[in-house]
């Protein structure tokens, strides 16, 4: 068993992408994303790796593309307003169907917004980032060890389905430190072989081509059908949760990331209080937890979520929970954290306004 | 077997360059470049370790005609998408084919940034003074008072600027090691055109550093004029504002590489050159 060590977030996530054979690393600076940046521009030389600061957000991700199409693994991190810039480049690669895996440690918005923690890109991340018809596998991480754990997952599920991939962090917990036990490093020389990787063919091979063009309309259609096939396996094998007391509640609780945490102690306040509360944690974005959400739709009396924004995941359990129960939201933005006495007040709410129905 | 004639090859389509229809306009010199580059991918033996990279533009599907790996990238976005794959494999070689507007206009930054940072790629930029693909707009490289479908008036440098000459920028960046300017509007200038190409190419093999041909170009179609008169109308016009030659070429300047021009251009500089500070005798050179 490896041995534990204290690392902030953001460390844990750089470090862990080296060790999860990632050796190409473009991006450019901005908070609160720099310590990854930073915490890359010292390793990565020291591991034969390429860090590189890009002239912009838009070249950092046109980087991770050609060094995806060239066959590596390879990845840009940035916070809420250099994502924005980013969304012409993922569409590129989802359209060229290449792996890489993007980083956003969230902060405030719209505009230059702030530089506290947020969760207000949930939508930007959720419903594909840039232009056309696609997904991307989005990974929300909770804690330091989570950061670490899941650039493992976002690696794998992206060379897997040859797809980007992103990590919706938060500034809060890409700046807090917690004790994380570091994965395993592999070799990127033993990571299965890309035979579509634009690499030089050698006269061994037909010339490789990455591109997303298709000026015939069926010819487009086609490859957009098909990707959503990869995307029907993707939701049907990919959904991934963490659930806490939710056997029995009448409230259950819908909240990602760092909000979690919150909602967690909130869930446990309402115990003491004797309000059956529970927390049901996203840990894919998308594909999004439906059924999981569905099958406690039977025992739960009412959802809430938590979140920092304005209302974003609350469609996707409304959409899940489909009518059969009420949805409620409770959430800070603009870079506030919520604390747990504000939540449990909102599940109070809700046990009350369950109640009065009960006795009505 | 001996009366039989015999036959001798002095011409064919070069093995980098597929046999396909291309989607260029008649008369487009698109065509004689895309030619080029191959005859010069086939002399230096290089179609297995090349990938080259087709932005936005008339030549965005050239990664249909080219027989190396190929990448189609994003407007403007080519110089950066060929540091990622150059990175991975540093012993591939790399081309980005890009158009004026592409490189001059949306792809600037990456243009002027992958040219500083030195990356080992080559670049070669058609100059038509338009927009072709999208019916003929004005450029970043259309001359002063061209009639473009946006501007109708010709190009108003009041209000729409000075058009950018490319080589001329960029000579003045310490990451590049040669700038060339050609044209092929001639079977002469075509072998000067080709000659440069080739050297462009064969930099990147010898580890001399960043270099761009810039070809002068037309646009028969979207500049309305037959493909001779095309030709004529840029050598009165185009030639005199682009002139032709080379801006930068660092092995003709007697160094070895882009890094050694440029470590001599800072050599009083002490930071960015100690080894220098220390050859002049400067204190505490080393740190």
């Amino acid at each position: 068993m490896a041995e534990k060590v204290l690392m902030k977030g953001n460390e844990a996530l750089a470090e862990s992408a080296i060790r999860a054979g990632c050796r190409f690393f473009f991006g450019y600076p901005i908070t609160p994303q720099t310590e990854l940046a930073a915490y890359m521009s010292k390793r990565m030389p020291k591991v034969g790796g390429t860090y590189l600061q890009a002239e912009s957000e838009i070249a950092a991700i046109n980087m991770v593309y050609g060094a995806a199409s060239a066959g590596a693994r390879a990845m840009t991190s940035s916070s809420s307003p250099g994502v924005s810039l980013k969304g012409e480049g993922i569409s590129y690669m989802a359209g060229c169907d290449l792996p890489g895996v993007i980083i956003n440690v969230q902060r405030g918005g719209p505009g230059l917004g702030g530089i506290q923690p947020s969760q207000s890109d949930y939508w930007q991340a959720t419903r594909g980032l840039g232009h056309g018809d696609f997904h991307m596998v989005v990974f929300a991480p909770s804690t330091v060890q989570e950061m670490a754990d899941f650039i493992f997952n976002a690696f794998d599920v992206a060379d897997r389905y040859r797809t980007p991939v992103m990590i919706l962090a938060d500034g809060m917990l890409g700046q807090m430190m917690e004790p994380v036990v570091l994965p395993e490093a592999i070799d990127p020389a033993d990571l299965p072989k890309k035979p579509w990787a634009t690499d030089g063919h050698k006269g061994q091979r037909e010339h490789n081509i990455t591109n997303s063009l298709y000026l015939t309309a069926d010819d487009l259609e086609r490859l957009n059908v098909e990707r959503y096939k990869r995307y029907a396996a993707i939701k049907r094998d990919e959904q991934r949760c963490e659930q806490f007391m939710t056997e029995d509640a009448d409230i259950v609780l819908v909240a990602f990331g760092a909000s979690s945490r919150i909602a967690r102690s909130a869930v446990r306040a309402a115990r003491e209080e004797g309000i059956k509360a529970g927390l049901l944690r996203p840990i894919t974005l998308w594909p999004f937890p439906t059924d999981a959400i569905q099958a406690v739709v039977p025992t739960a009396k009412a959802f809430l979520t938590v979140e920092m924004n304005m209302g974003q995941m609350v469609d996707d359990v409304r959409l899940a929970v489909a009518g059969a129960r009420p949805v409620e939201f409770y959430g800070r933005t603009g870079g506030v954290i919520p604390t747990p006495d504000e939540v449990l007040g909102a599940i109070r709410r809700l046990a009350d306004d369950i109640a009065k129905k009960g006795g009505e | 077997m001996a009366q039989e004639k015999e036959e001798k090859i002095v011409f064919q389509r070069p093995h980098a360059l597929l046999p396909v229809v291309t989607n260029y306009c008649p008369g487009c010199p698109h065509g004689i470049v895309n030619r080029l580059v191959a005859e010069a991918i086939d002399e230096l033996g290089i179609e297995g370790s090349t990938v080259g990279i087709a932005p936005v533009g008339c030549s965005v599907m050239a990664y249909n005609f080219f027989g190396c790996d190929m990448i189609e990238a994003a407007h403007g976005r080519a110089p950066a998408v060929a540091t990622g794959v150059k990175r991975v494999h540093p012993e591939n070689i790399v081309f980005a084919y890009q158009g004026d507007g592409d490189l001059a206009s949306i792809g600037m930054a990456e243009t002027v940034h992958a040219a500083t940072r030195g990356e080992h790629i080559t670049i070669i930029f058609i100059n038509n003074a338009i927009y072709g693909m999208t019916g003929g707009q004005m450029a970043p490289t259309s001359l002063p008072n061209q009639v473009t479908q946006t501007s109708p008036y010709g190009r108003d440098v009041d209000t729409a600027g000075y058009p950018i000459r490319v080589c001329e920028m960029l000579s003045t960046l310490d990451g590049v090691a040669y700038l060339e300017r050609v044209t092929v509007d001639t079977p002469k200038n075509v072998r000067k055109a080709k000659k440069a190409i080739k050297k462009a190419f064969q930099n990147q093999v010898d580890g001399v550093g960043y270099s761009l041909v810039e070809v002068v170009s037309t646009c028969p179609t979207n500049w309305g004029m037959t493909p001779q008169a095309a030709f004529d109308w840029m050598r009165e016009n185009m030639l005199p504002y682009y002139p032709l030659g080379v801006y930068k070429d660092v092995v003709a300047e007697g160094f070895a590489n882009a890094a050694e021009a440029a470590a001599a251009r800072a050599a009083d500089c002490p930071i960015a050159n100690p080894d220098g500070a220390a050859a002049h005798g400067a204190e505490g050179g080393a740190r």
